[in-house]
């Protein structure tokens, strides 16, 4: 194993300018998903054509938590649940960077939900990629609010009781530009997605239906890496006309893929603009009115401004 | 009038409102904040002044999301702030622990109510002082400001932003609805007589860069998000490359110098203002609005013949330990009146050590102090019951 590897980083890798190789082998286990996923994102970024150096990836925690690490991007490994905000914070102070939040199921829906539901409301124009693998990997394989009803995890022994999310069902609803689904068998669309999302304004957001031999598979029969996307591939079929809030994933169902929302609305900041101007074109001196701190030593200043204040008021209401 | 970025002269201004004129003035230009009482006055002034200046306001759907904010603005180069009191505070401490680990600069209002839970929204209390220091899990150097009246809003949001650039972390303004909410006269100053401070950009190139190699002042030079570094940052335990490290001789170098940052520089971030403390045998130790509403008892002292010293700390955080233990040697104790039920006096405690009786008068919040009961308290010390 340990030979493979060096024989690797001698040949050089073909995504050797976006991967920190001196990062390399990573942490995520034989079979998992998150290697194809990180190989789409890195195929989508070149495809779309961003600057590399203007692009920003973010992300919480979990084993999907660790994308941020193994990208030689500006890479910003956060706190749980909270890489949303942090990177509506960085998008909005620098507006010509691509900002890409990439995380799992549990940290953007249990919790970091909130924060994934006012983004795709703000209409912030940030990417989020989650990869869902139905299950939290990295502390062991317990419930997520993924698990399919009855699914067995470390936290459900009995079955899961509880009804999942319909990840691009709610990304949908809660307004977002653009959503896809994806398996990870889904190589070339997964890259085509990410790579219309980069270039794409307002908020999109990218399932990515993902195998986890390790823990998911192994408490439900769900056999090897390779067994799940066999699995996927029996079970996925592409409607791009599907109503994104009646296709819920569950156990046997159908895992209907596509790009399901692909809408131009106005983004917050394109909000934000259109508003101040708005207010400033109807009233020209509308910030001197707003004053509420006047100076002491300009009495007359005081009474005018105040008198205008009531004004404003008046026709306001 | 608004489109300035400061406004020169003086005012008749409210607490909370030169608050954010002292963001202004410092260079903030991100303001990212969760309504609460009694600290919206900050966020509605930033919602008005913000987008006039080119800045940012943007009101989040909680204080969890408010300090992650701020933290990716402030990666994005931007002087970045949030305001809020205590129940904030409490969601937001995760995340305050994070801009300590990355060395994120930006700032934290809180201004303070009565205290636990929900409390009393609407009036004042200083309880919040212990968790400004030790509420993030882990060790990490901080720093704490409190302000006594609305000038020294404006005047240490300012110095907040400066520390904050200099020493890069989240610093704290402990204010309280008191001084948030009172009106009074604040001098804005023209531009030349402040001084601001800017965070140092690294001058390497991005490929000699290591974002978290340090001097011998042990503070990393900076590099934000779009000038070609392409680095990673964690609050994972890291190494100069800012890579995970799961070591103990990489949390070995890491966390002490957290602390030893703000350590060993105490001499630069503490702030006190002091008068009669030389030759007196009792030292009044106060902050915040507590410094003013004991003067009453401070004046009687005197007329009864005490020889009282007066210190009041405008740095709370790092405490000012050296200061404390030479004063302790010199004089019979020290009485520390605040609005809570015993913070500040037990570190005030710990530095006199035996040296002097340290005598804590304190106060739920919600009230001012009867100045009898301070006055008391001065005599119980000067005249050693």
């Amino acid at each position: 194993m340990a030979n493979n590897t060096a024989q690797l980083q001698e040949k050089s890798h073909p995504m050797e300018d976006l991967l920190r190789m001196d990062r390399m082998p990573h942490i995520w286990c034989s079979g998992c998903g998150l290697g194809s996923a990180v190989t789409a994102f890195v195929e989508g970024l070149k495809k779309a054509g961003v600057s590399y150096d203007k692009t920003a990836i973010v992300s919480g925690i979990g084993c999907t938590g660790r994308v941020a690490g193994y990208l030689r991007l500006d890479s910003y490994h956060t706190t749980h649940g909270r890489a949303i905000p942090f990177a509506t914070g960085l998008k909005l102070a620098n507006r010509d960077l691509t900002v890409v939040v990439f995380s799992g199921d549990g940290d953007l829906f249990a919790i970091g939900g909130n924060h994934l539901i006012h983004a795709a409301r703000r209409n912030v124009d940030i990417n989020v990629i989650c990869v869902n693998n139905f299950i939290y990997g990295m502390t062991g394989g317990q419930n997520a609010p993924t698990t399919p009803l009855g699914a067995y995890s470390s936290t459900a022994p009995f079955g899961n009781y509880e009804m999942p999310f319909n990840l691009v069902g709610l990304a949908a609803a809660s307004g977002a530009s653009y959503v896809a689904r994806w398996t990870t068998m889904h190589a070339r669309r997964l890259t085509d997605s990410i790579a219309t999302a980069a270039n794409k304004k307002g908020f999109c957001f990218i399932e990515i239906v993902s195998p986890c031999p390790t823990v998911f598979a192994r408490k439900n029969n769900g056999g090897t890496g390779l067994d799940m996307l066999k699995e996927f591939q029996t079970r996925a079929i592409i409607d791009h006309d599907a109503d994104p809030t009646t296709i819920p994933l569950n156990m046997d169902n159908e895992i209907v893929c596509g790009e399901f929302v692909n809408d131009d609305r106005p983004t917050f900041w394109e909000n934000v603009q259109a508003g101040i101007k708005a207010r400033l074109e109807k009233f020209a001196n509308w910030e001197e009115m707003q004053s509420n701190s006047r100076k002491i030593s300009h009495k007359k200043d005081r009474k005018y401004t105040s008198s205008r204040d009531s004004s404003i008021m008046r026709r306001n209401t | 009038m608004f489109k300035k970025s400061r406004l020169i002269g003086e005012y008749f201004m409210q607490g909370d409102i030169a608050c954010a004129e002292g963001a202004l003035a410092a260079g903030c230009r991100f303001f990212g904040g969760y309504p609460i009482t009694p600290a919206s006055e900050i966020a509605e002034r930033m919602a008005m002044r913000l987008p006039l200046l080119r800045g940012v306001f943007i009101q989040y759907e909680d204080e969890i999301a408010s300090i992650a904010g701020i933290l990716g603005a402030s990666w994005a180069g931007a002087k970045s702030m949030t305001a809020t009191s205590g129940p904030g505070i409490s969601l937001m401490t995760e995340n305050i622990g994070l801009g300590m680990m990355m060395e994120a600069p930006c700032v934290v209002v809180n201004v303070q109510r009565g205290s636990p839970s929900t409390g009393l929204p609407t009036s004042w209390g200083q309880s919040d002082m212990m968790q400004a220091r030790w509420g993030s899990h882990g060790d990490y150097g901080s720093i704490s400001l409190v302000p006594n009246s609305p000038q020294e809003f404006f005047d240490l949001t300012i110095t907040a932003f400066n520390f904050s650039e200099k020493y890069r972390l989240p610093v704290f303004i402990m204010a309280d609805a008191l001084v948030g909410h009172m009106t009074e006269k604040v001098v804005i100053p023209p531009v030349e007589e402040l001084e601001i401070i800017d965070r140092k950009y690294t001058n390497k190139k991005p490929e000699d860069y290591l974002p978290y190699d340090y001097g011998k002042n042990l503070i990393p030079d900076f590099a934000k998000a779009g000038d070609g570094y392409r680095y990673h940052t964690t609050g994972l335990t890291h190494d100069k490359r800012g890579y995970p490290n799961m070591t103990f001789e990489c949390q070995n170098e890491l966390v002490p110098r957290l602390v030893n940052k703000i350590k060993n520089h105490v001499d630069d971030i503490s702030l006190t203002e002091e008068y009669d403390i030389e030759g007196a045998d009792v030292i009044v130790i106060s902050y915040g609005i507590t410094s003013r509403t004991i003067l009453p008892a401070i004046t009687m002292a005197k007329k009864k013949g005490i020889k009282i010293g007066y210190l009041r700390l405008k740095t709370v955080w790092p405490f000012p330990e050296e200061k404390i233990r030479k004063l302790s040697k010199k004089v019979a104790g020290f009485v520390v009146p605040e609005m809570n039920l015993g913070q500040i006096s037990l570190e005030v405690e710990r530095c006199a050590h035996n040296d002097s009786i340290v005598k804590l008068v304190p106060h739920p919040g919600g009230g001012i102090h009867k100045f009898e009961d301070v006055l008391h308290a001065i005599e119980e010390v000067a005249y050693g019951k």
